[in-house]
């Protein structure tokens, strides 16, 4: 099965360990995330304003092209899913941006929201299943307590982002069961780590993450994973160090055998 | 039309947000991560919009203690979406020459190696024009 792929900036840079990791493990489950061409970044925010069309501008741009592939649209980095996943929510549904950005493109023909766009969690858990990616763990993390980290951007709003239960998620908890680890269920694992606000109020994002840090200690994870670049960078510089943070890939891939294959790429 | 009626008919035409559906929950303000830090709470933001309070809402520093986490626009029971008031509040800013809330000068001192690019381009977008 062939996706197209949108990395974003991030994942370019920084955060090259989330995806690599992705690519590795895909190759091994059976998909190919085929990057489409000279994407643009997202912006890392949603726009919020409704009369914010140019800076929708990059998303709509990846949506169309992997439309004109027929392909569903695989992100992996939370901002990134989160950003495209509303524009495309705006292409689909509110008249006025889907007018006003066509009037920008000039595509061939109009764009209206017809790409399906998932999370690699979502193609995880919905393409390959839990119990496929099961099977084909060769190094399961027995005995690792994991603390899943959702955050903000991937579960709200819900109505929109329609990735899981909101409040109450387990997709992450069953990814975690599937690399034959146990997760641990904290009641933090989906409050905000600060996200921007640490660029410039360094104690605030601080005393965000030490809170969900403690939260996760406290009931017994030994490690938390993301999916989100910024989530990862706030915990690590914020979070008082009890727990290490990884990206969920870098398990998935240790897990499947592949990790090594990764690193030297 | 005074300045602040118009500002709040901007705001609520930025947003597409209706202030008079709010039925005063507090729902919103019980979940906001920045609750603490705000002046002005998030449920209190929709009062000010209907009542064109809008020079106490523009100069509030609850404008850039938002995450944008979306706890608040999840949470309402009456989809009023908090969230996206305080965001046009700050687009009403911004989006005055001079007005922004960081300058790329700033930008070097505020570095370090693991900084993520998501965190500079996020910043920019929602701090400044």
């Amino acid at each position: 099965m062939k996706y197209s792929y949108y990395p974003g900036c991030t994942l370019r840079t920084k955060a090259k360990a989330l995806d690599v990791y992705a690519r590795e493990s895909a190759r091994l489950l059976g998909f190919e995330l085929e990057e489409i061409e000279n994407w643009q970044c997202c912006g890392g925010v949603y726009p919020l304003g409704n009369d914010e069309i140019a800076t929708k501008l990059s998303s709509v741009r990846a949506l169309n092209e992997a439309k004109e592939k027929g392909q569903e649209l695989v992100t992996l980095c939370s901002a990134c899913h989160h950003v495209i996943k509303r524009v495309n929510d705006d292409m689909r549904n509110v008249e006025d941006i889907r007018q006003r950005a066509n009037n920008y493109m000039q595509l061939s023909e109009p764009y209206a929201g017809e790409t399906n766009v998932l999370h690699y969690l979502e193609v995880l858990r919905d393409r390959v299943g839990f119990e496929a990616i099961k099977e084909k763990v060769v190094n399961p993390l027995k005995g690792k307590k994991i603390g899943a980290y959702y955050g903000c951007l991937l579960l709200r709003p819900g109505r929109i982002m329609a990735f899981d239960n909101p409040e109450n998620p387990t997709i992450m908890e069953e990814f975690i069961r599937a690399i034959g680890a146990e997760p641990v269920i904290y009641p933090y694992r989906n409050e905000c780590c600060g996200g921007y606000i640490s660029l410039k109020e360094k104690e605030l994002a601080c005393s965000m993450c030490e809170k969900i840090m403690d939260s996760a200690a406290g009931f017994g994870a030994d490690l938390l994973i993301t999916a989100c670049p910024l989530c990862l960078y706030n915990l690590n510089a914020g979070g008082n160090g009890r727990l290490p943070v990884v990206y969920f890939t870098e398990l998935l891939a240790e897990a499947l055998g592949v990790k090594k294959e990764a690193g030297n790429q | 039309m005074n300045r602040e009626k118009k500002q709040a008919e901007l705001i609520t035409e930025i947003s597409g947000v209706n202030p008079l559906k709010c039925m005063k929950c507090g729902k919103c303000s019980a979940s906001c991560p920045s609750f603490e830090e705000m002046d002005i709470k998030p449920h209190q933001f929709v009062s000010y919009v209907a009542n064109e309070n809008i020079e106490a809402l523009v100069n509030s520093k609850s404008l850039w203690k938002c995450l944008s986490c979306f706890a608040c626009v999840e949470r309402c029971p009456r989809d009023v979406k908090p969230g996206k008031l305080i965001d046009a509040a700050r687009q009403l800013v911004i989006r005055q020459r001079g007005q922004e809330y960081l300058s790329p000068d700033e930008i070097p001192a505020l570095l370090d190696p693991e900084l993520p690019q998501q965190l500079l381009v996020s910043a920019f977008r929602r701090y400044r024009r």
